[in-house]
Order: structure tokens, then C-alpha cells, then sequence
């Protein structure tokens, strides 16, 4: 395509490597101005990375960029912001302990010449930003105060008040509730109404299906092609993606349930500050039974994990797994009693990274015969239990047991993961978001292997922030707003916009649909 | 009675005002995000620095401002070691406070005939206040200390630099994708530290006492340092702890010379104990700048 000023970014020939490793291989993009461009891949593709060196955080080693037909050398952020580009990070920049205000007109204060802030000015500006774009938030918030459907719209405002044309936004629906990612969609609709150009890197197919007009998808590093959106499907665009045919879904026959195994009665839990996250909450869970709990994060999720597996104690109430109490007792008791846990975050409770994969396979079983023996562990024993593990749960590369736990990607560290729990053959296995951070071909197998277990007759506790991944994986759906669970669902009943509703605090009419 | 009072809080201010300029360098320091346990080599360097230059061009202000530049010297190289090559903070701190009294000495014995305590200054910093009658004088580096403080807490709170250097103690990832450099920010927030520092020790040898001991600065800087988290990393809040700590001595001082059984080598240590009482007592954990002591690394993956 030729270089030319009805584009609002043009990129040309675009390589980079980490060490040996090449990140963007020879990749072009042309991204048309007034409209949401979508950049398609999954994890480790180098979507963002791409990005990055549009917004100037790394240098390219080959390439150019042009901007309106021009072409332009963006060494730094400072240069990007400079020539109209803003980007909203997936992980966001802002300061917690500052206000919406202090956080917006950092780094481009409007001062006196002593360098003194004219806090009434900046405020009038960026209310005149906030109507312009519709984009209502407190501005003497502080940030660790507001939700994070607030803090993006921060960052949003944070961008237009730099006066950019251009927005990149990465991964920002990852951390949204459905209605927080429809409020998304119509505020880059009003962006672009506005004349300013939308970049979105994601790997969620629909929302690329109702947000975007192009969308060029990128595979390991190479460009695979760009593609006008209303020509395409959720699923085309998943093969294109992946490189091979993929199930969206998985496929699930309903369970027969068994009899109850796991029961929590009534708990109220207190959070580290002491607030009272967990109210008179209760539910119980049968064999066969995949359980999901959807909510947005900071609803008491955490403190609930902690109290099931023995790390917080519980306020009131009990926790029962097959008929025997188990709260305020240890982590080793809840782990006896038959429960494993899949955290969330694998690389803080997960495993540990520093550690060889055969070490990290034995993290919870080293004390117990035959892995160690009068304190002494057997190596040959844990190195044949990881061969295991390897074979059975597919782990790329086979010969990984002695290389170091970071060195693998992250499907093939929650494999292990994941491999490991399940061999503890528990009763009652808590998955807390267990495909976070995973690519397609990665979620696929994690969730059939969830299935699995369940068809083998065990209890499943998911805890996930991803209502999509509830809906499809789940039997039972209960919603957790604020410590109480406000309505619970069987999955042929589930409603995703009613349970949106109540993720959000909307109220709930029905019971038990 | 009267005259006690007075001299309890005369010395009150007296001890106060070195801790005080260390103090908010100390502050400015950590909010940027740099740990500096170096504050009391820097003072120490700057005891020093001030007293030699005094006592060879005979003025003590060129003395004063020689002092600052060497403690800003020292904090050159903390910022070397700990912004541009990464290395552990505390560690460098340590190595600081080991060069800055070590060079000291050295230097002392060199230009001094060999002797680790300096000649005395032939003229002090002046006084502000003197009524010999009452026992009440004050040193004009406690109005500077003041205004070091005021100025400090005006720039953190009202300016953009402020705004700027409270980031980078909290988010430094965040400070950098606005476009302003977290390097170049960093060292001078370090260096400033230092100057202040050096301004602190030299005022303990240009305006208290008049020459460089090995004992001139005995753990200021340390107690300069506490008083940075007892304030809770706040330039008023370190202030007052400041002003704290010098009453502490203050007692020592008074209560020292009358006649009580109290021996006077407990009494001395009044000021440290009363140091670890108040660090143990009424710091929280949740006040300290977040990035603090963690060296950044652009585009780290």
C-alpha cells in the first residue's frame, strides 16, 4: 500500500528481537485515520510489542513509521505524545495513592514560571474534556479508590488531555465486567466520532466483532493479513489467529450429579484492612459439579479462597468438606482433607520460577513418601513423577524437567500447574482464573481438562473474573457482589446479560432459574 | 528556671537544624524512589569539607556551601551505583557511610599535619539571636533550615517537580511512558539529597563547634533517617521529628548538668533509644513511597 496522508499510522518493514528471539519479523500495518483498527494475536505474538515501538517504549532494529503520510522517528514517549499518539497500557500507569486530577496532568503540568500548578485551571480543562468525550469521573478520587472501569477512562482522559489523535489501547477489555466493556465500545465510537483514530491490541474475538472496522492479525511475529471486520466471524478470525481450526467452546454433556462434597455455611470473613468482605455466604458443591463464582475483581473473591484453604480465618460460620469442618485450622489440614488449589497467579503462588520444573512438581508432595524418605528427597523418584506429568499433560518441550520453571511459556507452566494439583486426586480442586493470561489453543485444553475431572466424578470450585469462561464451563453459576452471592443460575438457565446485571450490583428478581 | 527553658529549647534548635537539612534531603531522596542509608556519610564529608575550606580562606559561608557540594559529590556516586548500574541500595548506602567518614579522616590527616581533628575555624557561622543573659543564642542555620524545610514542602506539594518526584517513589513505569525521564530525575533528587546532607554536617562544625572530630558526626545522619520515616516521608512530618530528636538531646544536656543520679552515659543515650522507641511505636507500614528501593529498569520484560 502507498504511503499516504488518509492514514493515520503506517508502518513499514518493522523488525525487533530480544536476544535470539524474534519478536516482529518484517511487519507492515496501515491503520486508516477515524477509524478502530484491531491488532489480533495471541500471547507472545507480538502485539504489543508492536505497539511499544510505535508509542517509542523500545526502538525497532529495521523499519519506519509514518504518521499522516509522513514519516516520523519516535525515540521515546515524549516524542510519541509529541506527534498525537497516546497509549492506554494493559496494565495501567497510574499512581494509586494520587488523585484522578494529580494523575491526568502529570508530566504535562501547566505551571507559572516558578513551576507552581494551577490546580483550578487544569481542572476546568479537563472537565471541558470530560463533556467533550463523555467521560464522567471524579476528578478528587483517589485512584485506589475507584474501579478499574474508572481508572481506564482515567487513562483515556489522561491520553485526550495530551491532546492525541491517535489512541492505543492494550488489552483493555481484559479487566472489564460486560457492561464496563459496552460503556468501552461507545466511548470509542465517540472518539472516533471525534475524528481521533482507535488501535485496539486484543485476543478477544467478539469484541473485535462489535468495536472494530480492520483488524490485522499477527502470528508469531509475521503479519498474516488485514481484514475488514464485517467480512469476518468470531471463528475466522480465531483460525486466522491460531494457524489451525479451533473450538470456541468446549463441548459438555450434563453431569449427573453425586452427593454433596463441599459446603460452606454461612462464613463472614474479614479482609487484612479489617472490612468485612465476606457476609454470611454460603453454598455447596456436588460430585461432578463444576461450580462457578463470576464477579468483578474485589468483590471478596480472595478473602474467600484464603478462608477455604486455611491462610485467613473465618469470622462465623463453617467450611465442610465431605461432612468434616476445616475452617481456622492450617493449609496443610484443608490440603489432607482432599482440597488442591490452582491460584490465580501462578508466578507469585503457583510455582516458583527460580526453581527446575522437577523441583516445582514436587513443591506440595516433598514431604511425603516416596519423595523423600527420613528428610532425605529421592531425585529419581520426583524426575520419573515429572516425566509423568510431561507425557500426560503435553508440555512443551519433553526434555524440560531440569531446565528452570520461568524458561517455559505460561500455558506450559499452568499445565504443570495444573498437573501437579490434579495428581493430588482431591476431592473438592479450586481453579481460580485458570486460563489468565493463556492463548487460545492454551484455554481450550485447560478447560477440557477441567471437564474431565468433572465427568471423573470430582468437585470443581471455578473463581473466575471472565464471565465468558463461567458460561462455558460451568454447571452451577453463582454471582458474588460485595461479599454476598446475589443470584445463582444452572447453566442451561444462565442469562449472560441478567448475570452482567448483577456483577455490576444491579438487583435480582429471580432465584434459582 | 527561666533560664533552663531557655537553654533547653536554644538547644533544642541547635541539635535540630543538622538533622533537619538531612532530613528533607532524606525525604526528596526517597520519594524519587532511592533508599539512601548514605545521609550519614554525606554529612560526615560535609563536616569535614566545610571546616577545611573555612579554615583555609578564613570565611566560614564559602565553608558552608563547599560542605553542601561535597555531600552532593558523595550522592553523585550513591546515583551511579544505584540508578545507572542497578545495584542494591542499602548496599551502596553502606559503602557511603563507610568512604564518607573514611575520607574524612584522610583528608584531615593530610592537610592537617597529621592529626584526625581539624584546626579550629578562624570565624563560625554568625549567630541570629544572642542573649548571653538568658542563655539564648540561635544559629542563623536554624532560619536556613527553615527555610529549606518551607521551601521543600512548597515545591513537593505546589509545583510540578514535586508532583513529578512523588511519582517516581510510587509508579516510575508510569513517570516514564509521560515522557520524562526517570534517570535524569532520579539523580538529581539523589544529588540534592547530598548537597542537603553536606549542608547538615557542615553545620554541626561551622556554627555548634567549630572544628572536624572523628566524633563530629556520631549517627545524625542515622537519626536524620528515622526521622524521614517517623515523618512519614512528609518534609513536615520529618521536621517535627527532628525538632523531636533535638529536644531529646536537649534534655540530655540540661538534665545532664545538674545533680541527678542519673549517670550521664545513660543519659547520652536518650536520643537513639528514644529513636527505635518511636520508629517501633508509631510507624505503620503503608506510608513509604511504593517504588522505593527498587532500581527501574526501562522497558524491563
Amino acid at each position: 500500500m502507498e504511503i499516504s496522508k488518509d492514514y493515520a499510522v503506517q508502518m513499514r518493514g518493522i523488525m525487533k528481537s530480544f536476544g535470539d528471539f524474534k519478536v516482529l519479523d518484517d511487519v507492515n500495518l496501515d491503520v486508516k485515520k477515524g477509524t478502530i483498527h484491531a491488532i489480533l494475536g495471541e500471547n507472545g505474538a507480538g502485539k504489543s510489542t508492536l505497539m511499544n515501538i510505535l508509542y517509542g517504549l523500545y526502538t525497532a532494529d529495521a523499519g519506519e513509521i509514518y504518521l499522516n503520510g509522513e514519516v516520523a522517528d519516535i525515540k521515546n514517549p515524549h516524542l510519541a505524545i509529541n506527534n498525537g499518539i497516546g497509549m492506554v497500557h494493559q496494565h495501567f500507569m497510574l499512581i494509586d495513592k494520587f488523585t484522578v486530577l494529580q494523575n491526568i496532568i502529570l508530566g504535562s503540568e501547566n505551571t507559572n514560571k516558578f513551576g507552581v500548578i494551577d490546580m483550578k485551571k487544569e481542572k476546568k480543562r479537563v472537565i471541558e474534556i470530560i463533556k467533550e468525550y463523555n467521560l464522567k469521573v471524579d476528578l478528587s478520587s483517589r485512584i485506589r479508590n475507584i474501579s478499574v472501569g474508572m481508572q481506564q477512562r482515567v487513562e483515556i482522559l489522561k491520553a485526550l488531555y495530551r491532546g492525541v489523535d491517535i489512541l492505543i489501547l492494550d488489552e483493555p477489555t481484559a479487566v472489564l465486567t460486560p457492561m464496563e466493556i459496552d460503556d468501552l465500545i461507545d466511548i470509542m465510537r465517540d472518539l472516533v466520532k471525534n475524528g481521533k483514530t482507535v488501535i485496539i491490541i486484543t485476543h478477544k474475538l467478539k469484541e473485535i466483532i462489535r468495536s472494530s472496522n480492520e483488524c490485522a492479525i499477527i502470528r508469531k511475529g509475521k503479519l498474516i493479513g488485514s481484514v475488514k471486520v464485517e467480512d469476518e466471524t468470531e471463528q475466522s478470525l480465531a483460525e486466522k489467529m491460531v494457524g489451525r481450526k479451533v473450538r470456541l467452546s468446549v463441548e459438555r454433556t450434563p453431569s449427573d450429579f453425586g452427593k454433596d462434597v463441599f459446603e460452606v455455611n454461612d462464613i463472614s470473613v474479614r479482609s487484612i484492612r479489617g472490612i468485612q468482605t465476606v457476609k454470611n455466604l454460603s453454598f455447596k458443591i456436588r460430585q461432578g459439579e463444576i461450580f462457578g463464582i463470576a464477579g468483578v475483581e474485589g468483590n471478596g473473591q480472595k478473602e474467600l479462597i484464603e478462608a477455604i484453604i486455611g491462610i485467613r480465618n473465618v469470622e462465623s460460620g463453617k467450611i465442610k468438606i465431605n461432612g468434616k469442618e476445616i475452617q481456622n485450622t492450617s493449609n496443610l489440614n484443608v490440603l489432607n482433607n482432599g482440597i488442591s488449589i490452582i491460584h490465580d497467579d501462578r508466578h507469585k503462588y503457583g510455582c516458583i520460577l527460580d526453581f527446575t520444573v522437577s523441583e516445582n512438581m514436587i513443591l506440595n508432595k516433598c514431604r511425603q513418601k516416596p519423595f523423600s524418605k527420613n528428610g532425605l528427597l529421592n531425585d529419581s523418584v520426583r524426575d520419573k513423577f515429572t516425566d509423568e506429568l510431561i507425557e500426560k499433560y503435553d508440555v512443551r518441550p519433553k526434555n524440560c524437567k531440569n531446565m528452570r520453571m520461568a524458561s517455559l511459556s505460561g500455558g506450559n507452566q499452568q499445565k504443570l500447574v495444573i498437573g501437579r494439583e490434579i495428581s493430588n486426586n482431591p476431592d473438592l480442586l479450586i481453579a481460580v482464573q485458570p486460563t489468565r493470561g493463556l492463548d487460545v489453543g492454551a484455554i481450550e485444553y485447560v478447560r477440557k481438562t477441567l471437564i474431565d475431572l468433572r465427568d471423573k466424578g470430582k468437585a470443581i470450585l471455578l473463581i473466575s473474573l471472565e464471565l465468558d469462561e463461567i458460561l462455558d464451563v460451568a454447571d452451577t453459576i453463582s454471582v458474588i457482589y460485595n461479599g454476598e452471592i446475589v443470584g445463582t443460575f444452572s447453566n442451561e438457565t444462565a442469562d449472560e446479560n441478567k448475570i452482567g446485571l448483577l456483577m455490576a450490583g444491579g438487583k435480582n428478581n429471580e432465584k434459582i432459574g | 528556671m527561666f533560664s533552663s527553658i531557655f537553654m533547653t529549647f536554644a538547644i533544642t534548635l541547635m541539635y535540630s537544624t543538622p538533622l533537619a537539612f538531612a532530613a528533607i534531603g532524606g525525604v526528596i531522596c526517597e520519594r524519587s524512589g532511592i533508599v539512601n542509608i548514605g545521609l550519614e556519610g554525606m554529612m560526615s564529608i560535609g563536616a569535614f569539607t566545610g571546616v577545611a575550606v573555612g579554615y583555609y580562606t578564613g570565611s566560614p559561608w564559602l565553608g558552608f556551601l563547599c560542605g553542601g557540594l561535597a555531600g552532593g559529590l558523595l550522592a553523585l556516586l550513591h546515583a551511579v551505583a544505584s540508578i545507572t548500574f542497578m545495584a542494591d541500595q542499602t548496599v551502596s548506602g553502606i559503602a557511603i557511610n563507610l568512604i564518607g567518614p573514611g575520607l574524612s579522616l584522610f583528608l584531615s590527616r593530610l592537610l592537617f599535619h597529621g592529626a584526625t581533628t581539624t584546626l579550629p575555624v578562624p570565624k563560625k557561622l554568625p549567630k541570629l539571636i544572642n542573649i548571653s543573659s538568658v542563655n539564648f543564642n540561635v544559629d542563623i542555620t536554624v532560619l536556613l533550615a527553615l527555610i529549606v524545610v518551607i521551601t521543600a514542602w512548597f515545591i513537593m506539594r505546589r509545583t510540578k517537580w514535586g508532583l513529578r518526584i512523588r511519582a517516581l517513589g510510587e509508579h516510575p513505569a508510569a513517570v516514564d511512558t509521560l515522557g520524562v525521564s526517570v534517570y535524569r530525575s532520579r539523580y538529581a533528587c539523589v544529588i540534592l539529597s547530598g548537597i542537603l546532607a553536606g549542608f547538615g554536617g557542615a553545620s554541626v562544625t561551622l556554627a555548634i563547634i567549630s572544628q572536624f572530630t572523628p566524633t563530629a558526626i556520631s549517627g545524625q545522619g542515622f537519626i536524620a533517617l528515622a526521622a524521614v520515616i517517623f515523618g512519614k516521608w512528609r518534609c513536615s512530618g520529618a521536621y517535627l521529628a527532628c525538632l523531636l530528636f533535638g529536644f531529646a538531646q536537649a534534655l540530655v544536656v540540661v538534665l545532664g548538668g545538674g545533680n541527678l543520679i542519673i549517670p550521664s552515659d545513660i543519659l547520652a543515650m536518650l536520643p537513639y533509644i528514644l529513636t527505635i522507641v518511636v520508629l517501633i511505636l508509631f510507624v505503620g507500614n503503608s506510608s513509604a513511597p511504593k517504588a522505593s528501593g527498587k532500581p527501574y529498569q526501562k522497558g524491563s520484560r
